[in-house]
């Protein structure tokens, strides 16, 4: 009965198939949207609201290359992806770039061909007990049950720590962030176990979070950013410079409530080259001059994001800690624009 | 001589039936306390009901339907219940109810969703109540699949009309070429012309014609779809086109022609070899990486046709049983009528064969329709992925049940439909000679 809607749907699908490229940013262009992969829900960093739109705190990056690149922050086309058919997308050219909380390893580096761009968060593995089981420290953890993600890094990184620590423990294996919620509230497992940020978000989520602690071991290294395909430079050099562009607004104290009057001038003249008035830095990314004056303005700068999506006032509740400028101690750092 | 004999003129008033036979009474001592197990068993059955009605009504209806976050919810339920366990926050349906049954469809579009689940009743109704349809909606069966695309892609009316132009085109060159030449010939000569017409010719004319006469609304890309109504669009094309598609592979697969015969084994062993999950990853990831870069194959065509060929594959298995369960005798009647092979088919086989097989066939749709969620899996937002995301969102991180619940009901909805269909249709075609 239908075998007509395939057929012709095929034969239009075939015959609107494009040519090969010529470079990402041209195509952003001349698509009018950025197709940028993003996590099919993750707690602050990417969800669609009733409406449909999407915010977060890797949304707002893609948000911040889009203003850039065509001046308009909802010039996005959000593509969700899970943790398995993410690099498929970006290899395959279905997304321009990823901004999905993915750790930059080695060999996704080297390996798998991609670019990353920066890190937009400082994350680490960390392990969250009910306070009645008077655990203070990780090392005290021996014989216990772990509710732990398969196939994930933090799998892995949890069996190097007991190894290290010659201590020995029971993984209870679970698929999403909400079924080990579940599963430990429940009492299935003592301990659960992933990035940091995951697991406030999850226990800002319980009835009773003062029931349960995070302990202080952080036992990884997760550096969470953008990435995008090998053998683009020019596309990758414009999604590390609107990132950093964000970081480098904080910086310099330019916030999306003083940007329209700093924008006419100042005194300062990295700001100046920042924002365009100064120099033609928007001209050798072959971008407006305003392109990271709109990338700012598309959610505020970096510690505005932050605040706005994952920082201490939302229910999420996570402090700056190491996503602190590097002048607070931290380690978000953006090289200078000049 | 006294008179004893005693012969009764009339009837007697029929008594009523003793009370503990009767009524809700004798009902229960039948059915519910018939033995000392029976009793027993009832009392355990019962005592369980209530203990899941106990926990379970009030969660349901000691509830709140307007909260807007968990946090919300919880704060009303511990001053209203002293608790906050045990009591559903029917806030989320609330609130995301239009984006589980549309997904990210543009709400000022929902009318052509809502048109579309109309006309397929519309479409389907000669089909599954021909003795009570008139025979004019036929004529919105055969449209049906080329305006559905329409109206959910949008675009031009054009490329819908062409795509049906091609079927025009084969019927011509068949009744041209069949004057000259054989079946074989015509058959292939037919093919040919409309493959050439799909493939080459239909871009370029569509194109032109709606150059000259745009007629076209607004389109949505397949991006925006989602929640059940990715569900049900899933659904029902595996459904509509893996029937047609089953019946020709069960033929096949019982044809004495060799090679297609081996084409039949092989394509349904081989689905049938291959989990579900596997071919949507080869529709989502495998075939990004085979073809050219930036050739732009949608991603819900890609599934569509997977979750057909898979439900496919298992239709021509249901099917082949069907008709492993006639007698010869049928095969051999139909012959002796000097009917041809598909002559045969249409008129004797298939009608018993399909009759037997409704409820495998019935199961296979019900299966292949709850099936469509694993498209969740390859970041597809259908119900399950949105519940996912929703989830996400920070008023609502730790619901679970109230999504689940709502989730459950709508493809309860429609299974069961299915279901009493199927047995609707049983009984309709129930000839009596039960074997």
């Amino acid at each position: 009965m239908n075998k007509s809607v395939i057929l012709s749907a095929a034969a239009v699908a075939c015959l609107s198939a494009v040519g090969a490229s010529a470079g990402t940013l041209d195509d952003v262009k001349a698509r009018g949207k950025l197709s940028c992969g993003v996590a099919s829900g993750l707690v602050g960093f990417a969800t669609p609201d009733a409406n449909g739109e999407w915010g977060g705190f890797d949304v707002s990056v893609c948000r911040a290359v889009a203003a850039a690149v065509l001046g308009d922050p909802k010039a996005v086309d959000f593509v969700p992806t899970t943790g398995k058919t993410r690099f498929t997308a970006l290899a395959s050219g279905e997304i321009d770039m990823l901004a999905r909380n993915t750790t930059w390893t080695f060999s996704r580096d080297v390996d798998l061909k991609f670019t990353f761009v920066g890190v937009n968060y400082y994350d680490g593995q960390g392990f969250m007990v009910p306070k009645e089981l008077g655990v203070s420290s990780a090392k005290e953890l021996d014989g216990a049950t772990v509710c732990i993600q398969t196939g994930t890094t933090t799998e892995l990184n949890l069996a190097d720590f007991f190894r290290t620590n010659g201590i020995s423990y029971e993984p209870v294996p679970i698929e999403t962030n909400a079924e080990a919620q579940q599963q430990y509230l429940a009492g299935a497992c003592d301990v659960y176990t992933t990035d940091a940020s995951g697991l406030a978000a999850t226990r800002a989520a319980f009835e009773n979070p003062g029931d349960h602690t995070l302990l202080p071991e952080i036992i990884s290294k997760e550096p969470l950013g953008p990435l995008v395909r090998h053998g683009d430079n020019e596309w990758g050099d414009i999604v590390r410079w609107s990132l950093n562009a964000l970081i480098t607004a904080e910086e310099l104290g330019v916030t999306s409530a003083n940007i329209a009057e700093m924008g006419a001038g100042t005194e300062n003249p990295e700001i100046n080259r920042l924002l365009g008035t100064e120099g033609n830095l928007g001209e050798m990314l072959g971008l407006s001059a305003d392109w990271a004056k709109n990338a700012i303005m598309a959610g505020g700068n970096y510690g505005e994001v932050f605040e706005k999506n994952i920082g201490e006032n939302t229910p999420i509740g996570l402090a700056r800690g190491l996503n602190a400028q590097w002048t607070d101690g931290g380690l978000i750092y953006s090289p200078p624009f000049r | 001589m006294s008179d004893t004999s005693f012969v009764r003129t009339e009837m007697l008033e029929e008594k009523a039936p003793p009370a503990s036979t009767v009524g809700l009474v004798g009902w229960a001592r039948e059915n519910l306390f018939s033995s000392v197990l029976n009793s027993v068993v009832t009392l355990l059955s019962f005592a369980f009901i209530a203990y899941v009605l106990v926990g379970l009504l009030p969660w349901m209806f000691q509830s709140s339907w307007t909260s807007k976050s968990l946090t919300e919810c919880r704060e009303l339920f511990n001053a209203t219940y002293g608790t906050s366990h045990g009591h559903a926050c029917w806030g989320v349906v609330n609130d995301r109810w239009l984006q589980l049954l549309y997904g990210f469809y543009p709400d000022h579009l929902y009318w052509r969703v809502n048109l579309t689940l109309v006309l397929t009743f519309a479409a389907l109704a000669p089909i599954l109540f021909s003795e009570k349809t008139p025979k004019q909606f036929l004529y919105l069966t055969m449209a049906y699949p080329f305006l559905m695309p329409w109206l959910l892609w949008g675009g031009t009316i054009w490329a819908p009309v062409v795509a049906a132009l091609g079927f025009v085109v084969g019927y011509f060159v068949f009744v041209t070429v069949s004057k000259v030449q054989s079946g074989l010939v015509t058959m292939i000569a037919t093919v040919i012309a409309v493959l050439v017409w799909w493939l080459v010719l239909a871009g370029p004319v569509a194109d032109t014609l709606s150059g000259i006469l745009s007629l076209s609304i607004e389109s949505v890309e397949s991006r925006k779809f989602g929640g059940f109504m990715l569900a049900l669009l899933l659904g029902v094309v595996a459904i509509g086109v893996s029937l047609p598609i089953g019946i020709l592979l069960a033929l096949g697969r019982l044809s004495d022609l060799l090679i297609v015969k081996a084409i039949c084994v092989g394509f349904i062993e081989f689905i049938r070899g291959v989990p579900l999950i596997t071919l949507l990853f080869v529709a989502s990831l495998l075939l990004n990486v085979f073809m050219p870069p930036g050739t732009n194959f949608d991603i819900i065509l890609r599934v569509m046709i997977m979750m057909t060929l898979f439900s496919a594959a298992y239709m021509a298995e249901t099917i082949r049983g069907g008709l492993a369960a006639l007698p010869k005798g049928q095969y051999e009647g139909a012959d002796s009528l000097g009917l041809n092979y598909w002559q045969a088919q249409r008129l004797i086989i298939m009608p018993q064969a399909l009759k037997i097989s409704i409820p495998g066939i019935v199961s296979n749709f019900i299966g292949i329709f709850k099936d469509t969620t694993l498209v969740s899996i390859i970041g597809l937002l259908d119900v399950i992925g949105l519940s996912q995301a929703i989830r996400a969102d920070t008023a609502w991180n730790g619901i679970y049940w109230e999504l689940f619940a709502f989730i459950a009901l709508l493809f309860f909805v429609v299974c069961f439909s299915m279901s009493r269909y199927s047995m609707y249709l049983e009984r309709k075609l129930q000839t009596g000679h039960k074997r």
